[in-house]
């Protein structure tokens, strides 16, 4: 042993003193520290999706469902640290070359880049077999609407993040989305989960939601209103069926319409939901509800008649004109030829205030809170001091103005014996909540009035279904332009419901500026109305109420 | 210390006998295997990644340990005789691999002669030292000066060629090794010192002919938080391995760092921080327990040695062991700069064990063929 052992030995000493006191320091003094930064690394808190529930037709057929899709999406820094040929990559997912490069190379310094979202899982599995390092596959759902376009507007759409955007998707979007769950998992340096450690809070999947609509009927009355507006060259229509009894919605459409399963087609002007959004004057549909409040006020009687020579009378000034004229007029028969001037008469003797409360209790320019989104509630100003004429015009429909869905609410309220139902778009588990708007001896008189007889001069013949008795009435409605009303911008309405003596079903029916052919309701839209209403009654199996007797 | 070591297999002389017949070392056997075996342990854990690697790993061993053996039962003396032969095909080797050597890990330095792969720059390991204690058991000792400066020249021959693969890990441990005899020849302090003030200067210079990567290194050394997902990213995730094990660790194949590919080179050069991780203080401080142990009988076999040869060669051939450990537990915990040297006898891979337990071979033929002369 020299003194060079020595300092050998000691700098062995000094040595394993060091990496002692260094083991000592990492494992003891900063494991807490080093332990945190390890979890960090490992540990993640990843969301548990909630799958978003269906939306269903009143006999659970499917009309809103998620499917279960892929995304791919590439880390790109990860990518370049290894770059592989993209061009079977780019085949795989139908993408150009150059632009995927582009892309990938803008993108270089960032983690997270979608390639292509929402494309089927065999084709996710033929990209993920390419192997190439940074690309990988997220588990999405995509939204499939079996009825395409015929439900868009009500069922509405979610945007590619799964939120709703439209109609009951976005209603009732809460809902659908359910609760995203959280859960604690191990995950190696390549993100790929290696073992799940603790659920945080559980996952709960959105709730089924069953609309009133009926499938069938949803998708008969869009398919004559299509045609409609086709034949007629036609800006927009909007046709709605009620269950009287109920106030449920059977069928809301709208043209145009959109292919909610293609996100390309999104155009604004396509997609509003025209039967609750779009404000319109209802003209002479509205004197059968203007006829109820008149009765109401218990100040003309049943029997009453009209003279309304010459055809034509002035109000404040302005004239109030009938198509020709028709003389002395039952009350049924100032309906049936829909006269301005027996409207006019019977209704100015009458208290404002008292013909305006029954409007509001028919919930006429009223939101009908159908819960569905852009509801529109229409416009009535009245006051007491009103000038004579502009109070007639309210007896003929001019001066305020209603959605389609209102109109088809009053209509059930007077098919329905005076009993007004809340509107609803969902399916109802019990009674509506309903109440009385009319004396059922004005409803069933109003009623009475609107059922189209055989053979007679009235504007809604085209309406009549063989084996039924239809109750219904025509409108014309000029449209407003930028100065007043215009001559050749028309509406074509009809509202009614059927069997009439036992009325269960209304339905509406809107054309807006029909340019082929006629423009009158009576011509336009009663043959829709039939068409749709026919269709109704076979498909609910209602038993006819007018057969021949043999 | 050593006496004590000494006498605990001195005490029972058949025991002694048996194993001198058998040319081998007792304590330093047991303390290898034990160490093999605590290796084995800690690469079990990396199996799970790479199937298959357990069982590669302790056929490796096992031939190595055979070839230690074998060596072993060879008196040193024959070596004296090859060695200026083995030296000179050594130095040619390493020319030969520049020219058609095989790459890897971007370094040329694979040598392929179709049925074996090997690197020149291992025999290189054994008999640089080996020449170097030649060389001074040839002289009258201290060294002069001018025999010092041969002995410098016998090392940078190979150390160049062996930088210029390059190789930093491998030109670091064999110029070691030919330093340890150096200083085991008692070169005197004032040109140590002198030396290191020389080499303390050219650092400067040193830094400009280094590779890009070498530098990244050093830097990453000093401050590893400046580029946690680069050059740094090895230090920081060892340290976290391993500070994240505690007192007792987190149980064998339970380390989550390792296990989950954070840990890079984890069966490798980094194994240390697996076992630290897994293990926990408890583990480390076993290992380097055993390392100290085995250095200690080393040294211990050098100073009984009767020879200069054997002396200077043991000497050598140990320290460099201890060399080679402190470098690589240094560097897992980022005491040191990243330098690419495995553990001895534990890090996965062939060349490094074989060249290890041949040297441990040589040590214990040193020990065992003294017995002609008096106990």
């Amino acid at each position: 042993m020299n003194k060079r052992h020595y300092f050998i030995l000691l700098l062995l000493a000094i040595g394993v003193c060091a990496i002692a006191m260094r083991l000592v320091d990492l494992h003891i003094f900063n494991h807490e520290f080093l332990s945190a930064q390890g979890d960090l690394r490992t540990v993640r808190t990843v969301n548990l999706p909630a799958h978003r529930g269906m939306i269903l037709d009143r006999n659970g057929e499917p009309l809103a469902i998620s499917t279960p899709v892929d995304s791919i999406w590439v880390n790109p820094k990860q990518y370049f640290q290894n770059p592989e040929d993209i061009t079977p990559l780019a085949e795989v997912l139908d993408l150009d070359v150059r632009d995927l490069a582009a892309r990938l190379h803008k993108n270089r310094d960032r983690e997270f880049l979608y390639l292509k979202r929402q494309i089927s899982p065999e084709l996710a599995q033929n990209t993920l077999d390419l192997e190439i390092k940074g690309v990988y596959t997220e588990r999405e759902y995509r939204r499939f609407y079996p009825l395409g376009e015929a439900s868009a507007h009500l069922v509405g759409v979610t945007n590619i993040d799964g939120e709703g955007q439209e109609g009951i998707e976005l209603a009732l979007n809460t809902l659908l989305t359910g609760q995203a769950g959280k859960k604690r998992v191990l995950k190696d340096r390549l993100g790929q989960v290696i073992e799940d450690l603790e659920l945080i809070t559980p996952n709960q999947d959105g709730r089924d939601i069953y609309l009133s609509i009926d499938r069938r009927i949803q998708y008969l009355a869009y398919r004559e209103l299509k045609a409609a507006v086709l034949r007629h060259q036609a800006q927009a229509g909007s046709i709605i069926v009620l269950d009287v009894d109920t106030g449920e919605v059977l069928a809301l459409v709208n043209q145009p319409s959109f292919n909610p399963n293609n996100r390309s087609d999104r155009a604004q002007e396509a997609m509003r939901n025209r039967a609750v959004t779009d404000l319109f004057e209802p003209g002479s549909t509205m004197k059968p509800l203007a006829m109820a409040a008149i009765l109401e006020t218990g100040q003309v009687d049943f029997a009453t008649e009209v003279d309304t020579s010459p055809g034509y009378m002035t109000v404040h000034g302005k004239v109030v004109r009938d198509f020709r004229n028709y003389g002395r007029l039952s009350l049924p028969m100032v309906l049936r030829h829909s006269s301005n001037v027996g409207m006019t008469k019977l209704l100015l003797p009458l208290p404002v205030e008292d013909i305006l409360d029954t409007w509001q209790r028919l919930g006429l320019a009223q939101t009908t809170y159908s819960g569905l989104p852009g509801e529109q509630s229409g416009r009535m100003v009245i006051s007491p001091t009103i000038d004579p004429f502009s109070y007639a015009t309210l007896a003929f429909g001019y001066g305020l103005s209603v959605t389609a869905l209102q109109l088809a609410q009053a209509y059930a309220t007077v098919a329905h014996h005076g009993i007004n139902n809340p509107i609803s778009v969902l399916r109802l588990e019990g009674a509506p909540a309903a109440r009385e708007a009319l004396s059922s001896k004005v409803a069933d008189a109003v009623r009475n009035m609107l059922i189209l007889q055989e053979n007679d001069a009235g504007t809604g013949q085209d309406a009549r279904i063989p084996g039924y008795f239809v109750a219904g009435k025509t409108g014309t409605t000029r449209k407003l332009g930028e100065s007043g009303y215009v001559d050749d911008r028309h509406l074509a309405l009809f509202a009614g419901f059927a069997p009439a003596t036992n009325p269960r079903i209304v339905v509406v029916v809107l054309i807006d500026e029909p340019t082929q052919g006629a423009y009158y309701g009576g011509e336009v839209a009663a043959p829709i109305f039939a068409d749709v209403m026919g269709g109704v009654l076979r498909l609910l199996n209602i038993a006819p109420d007018n057969l021949p007797k043999s | 210390m050593f006496a004590k070591i000494n006498t605990l297999h001195r005490r029972d002389p058949l025991h002694h006998n048996f194993w001198n017949r058998i040319h081998l070392d007792p304590l330093l056997l047991t303390l290898l295997l034990t160490l093999i075996s605590l290796g084995l342990v800690v690469l079990a854990s990396s199996d799970a990644q790479d199937p298959g690697l357990l069982h590669r790993q302790i056929i490796r061993i096992s031939l190595a340990l055979f070839l230690m053996v074998v060596i072993a039962q060879i008196p040193v003396r024959y070596y004296t005789l090859a060695v200026p032969w083995l030296y000179a095909i050594g130095i040619l080797l390493l020319i030969v691999v520049l020219i058609i050597g095989d790459i890897s890990n971007g370094a040329q330095s694979w040598l392929n002669l179709g049925i074996v792969r090997f690197q020149p720059s291992e025999i290189m390991k054994l008999t640089l030292p080996m020449l170097m204690a030649y060389y001074f058991s040839q002289k009258q000792l201290p060294c002069s000066f001018m025999e010092a400066c041969v002995g410098l020249v016998l090392i940078a021959i190979p150390c160049l060629l062996i930088a210029k693969q390059p190789d930093l890990g491998t030109t670091t441990m064999i110029a070691a090794s030919g330093c340890f005899v150096l200083f085991l020849a008692g070169l005197r302090w004032r040109y140590i010192i002198g030396a290191l003030i020389c080499v303390g200067a050219l650092i400067p210079i040193l830094w400009n002919v280094m590779h890009d990567y070498q530098r990244g290194r050093v830097l990453a050394f000093l401050n590893p938080e400046s580029d946690p997902l680069g050059k740094g990213y090895q230090i920081i995730q060892s340290k976290i391995a391993i500070g994240s094990g505690g007192l007792f660790g987190k149980g064998w194949m339970n380390g989550t760092q390792s296990h989950l590919e954070f840990l890079p080179e984890a069966h490798t050069d980094f194994v240390f921080a697996v076992l630290g991780e897994e293990f926990g203080l408890f583990g480390a401080l076993l290992m380097l327990l055993l390392y100290a142990c085995i250095v200690l009988r080393g040294l211990y076999i050098s100073l009984s040695a009767q020879d200069t040869f054997s002396r200077l060669l043991a000497g050598s051939l140990i320290l460099t062991f201890c060399f080679y450990a402190f470098i690589n537990i240094g560097m897992v915990m980022g005491l040191m700069p990243v330098v690419g040297v495995p553990l001895p006898l534990i890090s996965y891979g062939g060349t490094s064990v074989v060249t290890l337990l041949a040297g441990f071979g040589i040590l214990m033929s040193i020990q065992t063929h003294r017995k002609l002369l008096a106990d």
